[in-house]
């Protein structure tokens, strides 16, 4: 039995009154890969936080190597042997392969100049031990993102570490290039060193760990070894929890989808693609339907909300409004076309220092006047808006920095609806919101779809599909990989095919 | 329903010296600023505050009005202009090249009537303005470093043209906006009130107005919300060079000749007008009442700076840290305001 190189104890962070952790326990043997698997929100970046130095914990113990230990700074964590890779990667493009290799600690000779040549003879020998035989004097750059992260992960390991944390590092590879980082990851353990591997995607986490943590709500709820007998409906189960002590337990049983595929065609897309984001998409939306789009971060949906709106253009493809094909120039062409967008994040959306009227009445001043305002006119507009989505205060004059998250959200759903779009766009609708106002948005959402516009509602949440799509469509690493139309679905279902 | 919508009101209502202090900040303290120096300067010397020097101060400021205009469109919008100078410079000296110069003045001149020579010169500070536009807009270079291009092409053009020489001759109706007056006032103080009132009713009661401050305030929120951002942009930017145009054309009348690096101080003056009178560098606040009162405060030092012994090198020092004191409350403003944002917002 190999002996434990972390132990953590009894570990609670809260953030503002979030419980984000509470009494975690957790151990990383030497030499072993450790899957963690958990919806978002359920603690394991916490915890990883806490364990790379990012994070205090409230409460708790960590030991490394029976030794306790307490961290102020990723400085602190790093210097005892603790490194992490992110999802978003820390390269420095520009730069060559072996500087990256050195970020930071760069060799140097007596005279304090950098030795270029032990740089890149060591940079190219370490890569090499990594199966990776690339020239270290290239611009890491050029080369693809499965290779910049082997890059990074090489940098991590040069710097000392023993124990690697790797959040999402598949979400962004090909199949070939998982093939390569799990037989760096072998090589790796080999040596003796521990591997935190955390994923959305289970069947990766499946095939590369020796021991399982599943987490929920901020409680660890299962540590397996890996066996015959964990498959993926097995973590699943554990993500989401069979009790009833959580939320928004309705999700968890079968809902039935109810499309409407005798309803006409008001956008449709065909071969959309936009590189490296999202690739060869084509999909229908239907009027008086609303149409869910559902992935892990990072896996195209976004880019692909805003290539419909004219903000992002395509690679190539064709996006087809009430089939007559368009080329959106900008967002204004966008407008003209008829589709309207709610960004994922308010500050994207709306103007804090302005407000609530103002920000009401920005996506519709060409249809108030041609050149002079008119204040008035975008007063009764605005009151009405507020009146009809109850958004509170229920003052047009108030700065809209004052207002609570929800009450924004309303105020950027407002401004497109004085006069409805044809496609209402929305991503991330219902983020960060408590539950009143959820519920709020999504009868706000029903009713429009009920008067005939074609919604479709992008999101990393599958609770927020689930409550307001008729279709869903999964996406996975740019391409859709799953549409559920007319037929039932539960959150397990989704979880399994994203 | 929800509890924090109703927390976020009673801010809203009731009046907190404080707040309001904090949040007017960059109106307030140009006013103070301007109230110190009228004081100062009227202690200090009895010829100050008289109507005849007030006069004075105006006809002073009246071309870095007219430039600063363009300007507060261009920092509205969160960029920067820093050819104002130099296209007002060219767009002089072209004026010039297609004015019948006397025999003596030895430079390039293809002499025109008075109209065609005023209407093609402004279409030729048009075309500078669509190239930054373009240059900013379309290849997307920062405004910063494309007018500091353009500035160098502005000096380049008045160099070619004029060769080191001085040209005096411009149209009539150029020369009486410049430099003449009507009833005892100059022109050009009535030119500089009439640019300043249309861009306050531009950008107070018109659309266009408005995105301009919804681009300055948040850009990605304005093209998100279907506002054709590059079209503002290039559109304050061509604004800018207009106003540079004809600052620079009544300039020519009023200094009684063109040359190379005459207007070079207005680039700071036009900048420190804008800047001092409190509108935000980081865009989408201010306006033209803050550039009126910042142009006074600059008018009323420079002025004043005369009518005090005070070693004249010296003066442009004094200017100097005038600016960066300003540049100082630009910045706190802003950052007081953020603070209270983030304080009480999401």
């Amino acid at each position: 039995m190999a002996s434990a190189l972390l132990e953590l104890t009894g570990v609670s962070k809260s953030f503002g009154g979030v419980q984000a952790l509470r009494d975690v326990d957790f151990t990383l043997l030497a030499g072993e890969i450790h899957g963690l698997a958990g919806e978002n929100g359920a603690g394991k970046s916490t915890l990883m936080k806490i364990i790379a130095g990012a994070h205090g914990a409230d409460e708790g113990q960590m030991k490394i190597n029976g030794q306790p230990v307490r961290f102020r700074s990723s400085r602190d964590a790093l210097a005892a042997g603790i490194g992490m890779v992110h999802q978003e990667l820390s390269v420095a493009p520009e730069l060559s392969v072996a500087e990256n290799v050195f970020l930071g600690a760069q060799p140097v000779n007596r005279l304090g100049i950098v030795a270029w040549r032990d740089m890149a003879r060591a940079a190219a020998e370490q890569l090499k031990n990594l199966g990776l035989d690339i020239d270290p004097r290239a611009r890491l750059g050029d080369f693809p993102i499965g290779v910049q992260q082997l890059v990074e992960l090489s940098r991590v390991l040069f710097s000392g570490a023993r124990i690697i944390i790797l959040d999402e590092p598949t979400s962004a590879l090909s199949p070939p290039e998982i093939e390569r980082l799990f037989s760096v990851l072998s090589k790796v353990k080999a040596s003796g060193r521990s591997i935190v591997f955390i994923s959305h995607f289970l069947d990766d986490i499946l095939k590369i760990s020796d021991e399982i943590t599943i987490f929920r709500n901020g409680r660890k709820v299962a540590t397996t070894p890996v066996t015959a007998a964990i498959d993926k409906a097995w973590i699943i189960e554990r993500m989401i929890g069979l009790g009833r002590e959580e939320l928004e337990e309705s999700y968890l049983g079968e809902i039935r989808l109810d499309s409407r595929p005798e309803a006409p065609v008001v956008l449709a897309t065909k071969g959309l693609t936009l590189a490296p984001a999202y690739r060869e998409v084509s999909f229908e939306a239907r009027a008086g339907e609303v149409l869910g789009v559902y992935g892990f971060m990072g896996c195209g949906q976004l880019e692909l909300a805003r290539t419909l709106f004219g903000r992002l253009r395509a690679d190539h493809g064709v996006m087809e409004i009430a089939g007559r094909p368009m080329t959106l120039a900008n967002t204004t062409a966008g407008k003209r076309a008829g589709i309207a967008y709610v960004a994922e994040s308010r500050r994207a959306m709306l103007f804090s220092e302005e407000p609530v009227f103002k920000n009401v009445s920005i996506a519709i001043l060409e249809r108030l006047s041609r050149w002079l305002l008119k204040p008035d006119r975008e007063r009764v507009i605005a009151q009405a808006q507020v009146k009809s989505l109850d958004i509170r205060p229920p003052h047009i004059e108030a700065r809209l920095g004052g207002l609570s998250g929800g009450n924004q959200q309303k105020v950027a759903l407002a401004k497109w609806l004085t006069h409805p779009p044809r496609i209402l766009l929305l991503a991330e609708p219902t983020r960060g919101m408590d539950v009143g106002a959820k519920e709020d948005v999504v009868k706000i959402v029903r009713a429009l779809r009920d008067q005939g516009i074609a919604v479709i509602v992008f999101s990393t949440e599958p609770e927020t599909v689930l409550s307001l799509a008729d279709r869903v469509l999964v996406m996975r690493k740019g391409e859709i990989a799953h549409e559920f139309a007319s037929e039932a679905i539960s959150k397990d279902r989704l979880l399994a095919a994203a | 329903m929800d509890t924090q919508g109703a927390n976020a009101s009673p801010p809203a209502r009731t009046f907190r010296l404080g707040d309001f202090l904090r949040d007017q900040l960059r109106n307030i303290a140009p006013f103070i600023t301007l109230l110190f120096l009228v004081i100062f300067f009227s202690l200090a010397s009895p010829s100050f505050a008289t109507l005849d020097n007030l006069e004075n101060i105006l006809q002073q400021v009246s071309v870095t009005a007219i430039i600063a205009v363009g300007l507060t469109f261009v920092i509205l919008t969160a960029e920067i202009d820093l050819s104002v100078a130099a296209v007002a410079n060219a767009t002089a000296i072209v004026l010039t090249f297609f004015t019948l110069q006397p025999d003596y003045v030895n430079i390039a001149n293809l002499p025109m009537a008075g109209p065609i020579a005023i209407i093609l010169t402004l279409f030729a500070c048009c075309g500078l303005g669509l190239i930054t536009a373009f240059g900013v807009t379309r290849i997307g270079i920062p405004s910063f470093i494309m007018t500091l291009a353009m500035m160098q092409i502005g000096a380049g053009i008045s160099a070619v043209l004029v060769r080191g020489q001085i040209a005096y001759s411009v149209p009539s109706l150029i020369l009486t906006l410049g430099s003449k007056s009507i009833g005892g006032v100059p022109w050009i103080i009535i030119v500089a009130a009439i640019f300043l009132l249309v861009a306050h009713l531009v950008l107070t009661y018109t659309r266009f107005g408005r995105y301009v401050y919804m681009v300055g305030g948040n850009r990605e929120a304005a093209e998100y919300s279907g506002v054709n951002v590059r079209f503002i942009v290039g559109a304050v930017m061509v604004i800018s060079a207009m106003c540079s145009g004809v600052a620079g054309m009544l300039g020519v009348a009023y200094f009684g000749s063109a040359q190379q690096n005459e207007f070079d101080t207005f680039l700071l003056d036009a900048i420190a007008a804008v800047v001092v009178g409190g509108t935000s560098l980081f865009g989408g606040r201010g306006g033209i009442g803050n550039t009126i009162v910042g142009l006074f405060v600059l008018g009323v030092l420079n002025n004043g700076l005369d009518y005090v012994k005070i070693d004249s090198f010296l003066k442009i020092l004094i200017r100097g840290v005038i600016l960066l004191i300003a540049l100082i409350v630009n910045i706190y403003a802003e950052r007081l305001r953020t603070a209270r944002t983030a304080g009480k917002g999401a």
